[in-house]
Formats: structure tokens, sequence, C-alpha cells
């Protein structure tokens, strides 16, 4: 039951991208297309539940005993640029087209504040998850993300057949929808 | 290349030991103030200042209890509370009661709520945490009037308010529920 | 190109959150009030110039293949320095602005500048690229904490402008959103009438 509110909170309540603006830069730059964006919703969640299973151990067995918290920000974002090596690695043997498809995007997910944000997030102590409830944690923000960003690239989709004023086409408009989006997400306030 | 790799590192490390060691001093100073100013501003005047940690009769954590005496005489007590049910996570809050449990005032330490909403709880933002002073929670209910108590809500952020009344009352159901051993404190 | 263009280029032209779209996660999340979007951008302008003052003193002696390992460690390090000495120094900013002090380092705009030009040039210029950038992001910052203080709250930098409670949306979430695109939007008209005349 605790799994299922965390899941719920993550996804709907404090969605990542829409409540704790973490993410935006993916969330605006491979929101195009909803293929892309499903593509780099499985990257994200595969490197943020790999990433947060690594540094809450790293925080909880090494940093906290030596009394070296000050070094969380240096090595959190170590793990998790030598995670996203290894998914492009795997990416470019498994999947070409995809790794096509992601392009740019994928070395730029080392620099995606939603994943550093949540493994932050996930050694809170107001929270004070345990292992298991930290990882479901991350499961329910990757979900969280792969919804917006989905729901995001087909609305997307569609505003590309749309007459928009001049100066406010291309990144204006996906933010004031995002905005919109954003205003909906609301609604599932005090949810949990 | 791996060598280039564990200097940089090391560098960076040994920088940042250096920087902690510098700073944790005036980082604790900054807190012990923000607490000290907190204490002064829910309790009047004292000379003698006692410390000491309980936990509540419902919560995850302890409180700290600070007794303020005045001539050897207890004039109250700082509490500081929490709640974990503010709208976005845990709202702290120091309590001043007096030996009696009446409310003499409450002030935020920490929150996390919606800036122009539930950051109302801030004595800077707004008045509406005035209401908790002269409060007496053995004849009055800490509840919001939604919930039949005698505290008025804040307009749209009601459960804010309800956490903030949430966090005073832990303050003193603790206090009611350790009374004898704070009176006694007093005869030592 | 001059210095001063070189300067002057992150503040319309190349504005790193209104053009380049960078850095956005902390544009829309501190930026409740004026206020907060000045600290981060200046939080964010000392690590910028600090972490493009070392890259390009250190860029001869690191390999091509551990460059970026390396660069993210260095901006790592003036993170969680910045993090320590506001935590000790403004202890009330360090609270507002939160988890997303840790997070300057995942600002793209702070590792692409360190790759795309500390790590090409001579340190004058990286210092200059650092704080024009940096600055422009805080101009950015400022001008949408401002935006959403003055319609969300009726307040500029804390100083009541109109009784009233103000436009709340613009102070949740949605208003960052809205509040930016109408922003962009605006950058665009005035680097197309700047274009113009030049």
């Amino acid at each position: 039951m605790e799994y299922i509110i965390i899941i719920i909170g993550a996804v709907f309540v404090n969605n990542i991208v829409l409540a704790q603006f973490l993410g935006i830069c993916p969330y605006l730059g491979v929101s195009a297309k909803v293929p892309t964006s499903v593509g780099m919703s499985g990257a994200v969640m595969f490197v943020m539940t790999l990433a947060t299973l690594v540094t809450f151990l790293i925080f909880n067995y090494i940093l906290v005993p030596l009394n070296i918290e000050y070094l969380q920000t240096i090595s959190y974002i170590l793990v998790v640029a030598s995670l996203v090596q290894m998914v492009e690695i795997i990416l470019k043997k498994v999947s070409p087209a995809l790794y096509q498809a992601l392009g740019i995007f994928l070395p730029l997910i080392v620099t995606n504040c939603a994943i550093l944000g949540v493994t932050i997030l996930a050694v809170r102590e107001d929270y004070g998850f345990n292992l298991l409830e930290a990882v479901v944690f991350a499961i329910g923000n990757a979900l969280g993300f792969a919804l917006t960003i989905i729901i995001f690239a087909g609305i997307r989709e569609h505003l590309d057949l749309v007459d928009v004023p001049k100066g406010m086409r291309g990144a204006p408009a996906a933010l004031v929808v995002a905005g919109i989006l954003a205003l909906a997400f609301m609604g599932f306030a005090n949810l949990v | 290349m791996v060598l280039t790799l564990i200097i940089v590192a090391a560098a960076a490390s040994f920088t940042l030991a250096t920087v902690y060691n510098l700073t944790k001093e005036p980082i604790e100073r900054s807190r012990e103030a923000a607490r000290q100013e907190a204490i002064g501003m829910v309790l009047p005047a004292f000379d003698r200042l006692v410390s000491k940690k309980l936990m509540p009769p419902s919560g995850s954590d302890s409180l700290e209890f600070n007794l303020a005496f005045d001539n050897g005489n207890l004039i109250g007590v700082a509490v500081s509370t929490y709640t974990g049910m503010g709208y976005s996570g845990v709202i702290r809050a120091m309590v001043g009661l007096t030996p009696d449990g009446e409310i003499i005032d409450v002030v935020h330490l920490e929150h996390a709520e919606t800036p122009g909403l539930g950051d109302k709880i801030e004595k800077g933002k707004s008045d509406w945490s005035d209401q908790f002073r002269g409060f007496d929670p053995s004849e009055q209910a800490l509840r919001v009037r939604q919930d039949g108590g005698d505290i008025d809500a804040i307009t749209a952020a009601t459960i804010t308010a309800r956490a903030y009344c949430d966090a005073i009352e832990r303050a003193y159901l603790t206090f009611e529920a350790n009374k004898q051993e704070i009176i006694n404190k007093e005869e030592e | 190109m001059g210095q001063l263009q070189n300067f002057s280029k992150g503040f319309i032209r190349e504005n790193p959150v209104l053009v380049l779209l960078l850095g956005l996660c902390p544009a829309l999340g501190v930026t409740t009030s004026a206020f907060n979007g000045l600290g981060m951008g200046l939080a964010t302008t000392f690590v910028l110039v600090s972490s493009n003052i070392v890259v390009s003193l250190i860029k001869n002696l690191i390999p091509a293949k551990v460059r970026i390992p390396s660069f993210i460690v260095v901006i790592a390090s003036f993170v969680t320095i910045t993090q320590l000495v506001m935590e000790a120094y403004l202890p009330a900013l360090f609270d507002s602005l939160g988890l997303f002090i840790p997070l300057i380092v995942v600002n793209c705009l702070v590792m692409g500048r360190a790759e795309a030009f500390a790590s090409k040039n001579d340190t004058f210029s990286a210092i200059i690229d650092g704080l024009g950038m940096g600055l422009g992001f805080a101009f950015a910052l400022t001008l949408l904490g401002g935006l959403r203080e003055i319609l969300g709250a009726g307040e500029f930098f804390g100083l009541s402008l109109f009784p009233g409670d103000g436009m709340l949306v613009f102070v949740l979430a949605p208003g960052a959103f809205i509040g930016l695109g109408y922003l962009v939007a605006l950058n665009n008209i005035v680097k197309k009438k700047l274009d113009k005349t030049a």
C-alpha cells in the first residue's frame, strides 16, 4: 500500500516535470514526436532507477559513515555520468535506429536534472525512505516523466497543424501548452 | 588518462574538504542564531535556558523542549515541533507555551508551502498566525473551523493551516504528557 | 569577435534561457520572486565563471577522452562550494532555493559553456564569456521572477505594489511555464527588431 502511495504521489501529485520543474530540457527538447519521447522515457526510467539504487547505497554506506556528505553532489553526478555512458553503449549495439533518433539528447541525459534531482530527493531525511522505497520512488518519478512527456508530445504533434501567431511559434507555444498541462495536473493535488 | 582523472578528483575532494571545514562553524552558528531568534520570539525575557528532547505521543521524531527560567522560575517552554501533513513536505515551527500550557506565540522555522498561499503561516507575510497568541488548547480546539475547531483557516490553503495546527498540537500534547517532569525541573 | 560583444551576447541575442532554452529547470523552479531569481542567477554566474577559469587553465593538461568527466568534477566542486558558503552566510536564500543549488551542476548552460567555449579559448575570454552568459541568465531569471511576483503577489522584490492577492496562478507551477512562454515570444520580437536595425 505504501508503495502505491509513493508511486501515485510521484506520478500525479508531485509530478517531476510539472510540479517540481525537473527534466525540463528533455521535456521540451525531445517531445516533438511521440515515438522519440517514448524512447527518451525508456532511457530515463532505466538510468533513474539504476542511479537511485547505486547512489542510495553510496550515500548511506559510504558518505554517511565517513561523515563526508558534502561530497554528495560530486559523487552522484559521476555515478549518473557513468551509467549514461553504459546505456549509450548498449543502445548503440541493440537499437541503432533509436540511437539515431535520440541523437544528441542521450549524452544530455547526464545533465538531465531529473535524474540527479530524484537521486538527491530519495535520500532526504524527511522522507526517510529505505532502499526499496527509494527505488519505488525513482520508478514512480520516471513513470511521471514518461506520462507527461508522452502526453505533451501528443499535443505538440497537433500544435504543428494549428495557426499560431508568428512570435509564439515553436518554444513559446510549447511552454504555454506545458503551463496548461501543469494547470490540469494541479487537480491531483492532495490526492494522497 | 586514468591518472589524470584521479588527480582531478583528488584535487576536487581536497578543495571541498577545506571549504567544508572553513564553513562548518559559520553554518552551525547561523543555525544556532536562527534557533535562538525563534526562541526569543515566542518567549518573554529569560536568563537561563535548559534544552531536552521528548518523544511526542504520536510522530516519528522527538521534539526539542527549551525550558526558559527567569530568577530560577520556569516562565515558559519553547518547543521545536514539526508536521508531515504540509502541502509540500514537512513544516517545522517553534511554539512558545506558558507553564500552564497556554500558547504564547508561534513562529515557523522551515516550510516549502506554496508562495502566496501556504506561506501565509510566516509572520512577515500575513498576520494569520497571530490568532495563536494567547490560545488555550485546554479550552479551545486546535483545529481549523472546517474540522470543527477554533482556528480560522488560510483562504485557499486549508491543508497548510491544518498541518500547522497539527504541528502546534503535537507540541502541546507532548507538553501535557510530560507536564510533571517539566514542572519538577523548576524545583531543581 | 570583440570582448564587448562576447560579453553582451548573453543578454538578448544568445540569452541562455530565452533563446538557447538552457537551464530551464532552475529558471522555472525558483522564480517565484524576483529576489529568488536574482539569487539563483548570481549563484549560477559564480559557478559558471569559476569553472570557465579552471577549465580554460587545465584544458591542455587533460586528455580528450576524460575531458567531460574532468569538467564535471570541476563544476560539481564549485557547486558544492557555493552550496556550503550560501548555507553559512545566506541561510534564508539557501532555504528558498533548496534542491536547485546542487542541481546547478546539471545546468546544461554551465557544462555547455565549459565544453563549447572555455575548453577552446584563453582564460580572459572565458571569464568574459562566463560573466556575460551568467548575467544574461540572471537577467532572464530576475525578469521571470519579477513578472511572476508582480502578477501573482502584487509585489516586486518584496515591496507591495498594489493591495490584494494578485493572480495566484502566476506564482504556482502553471504560471512559470506560461510566463516563460510569453517572455520567449517577447524576446523573439525584440531580437528580430535588433536584427533589422543592425
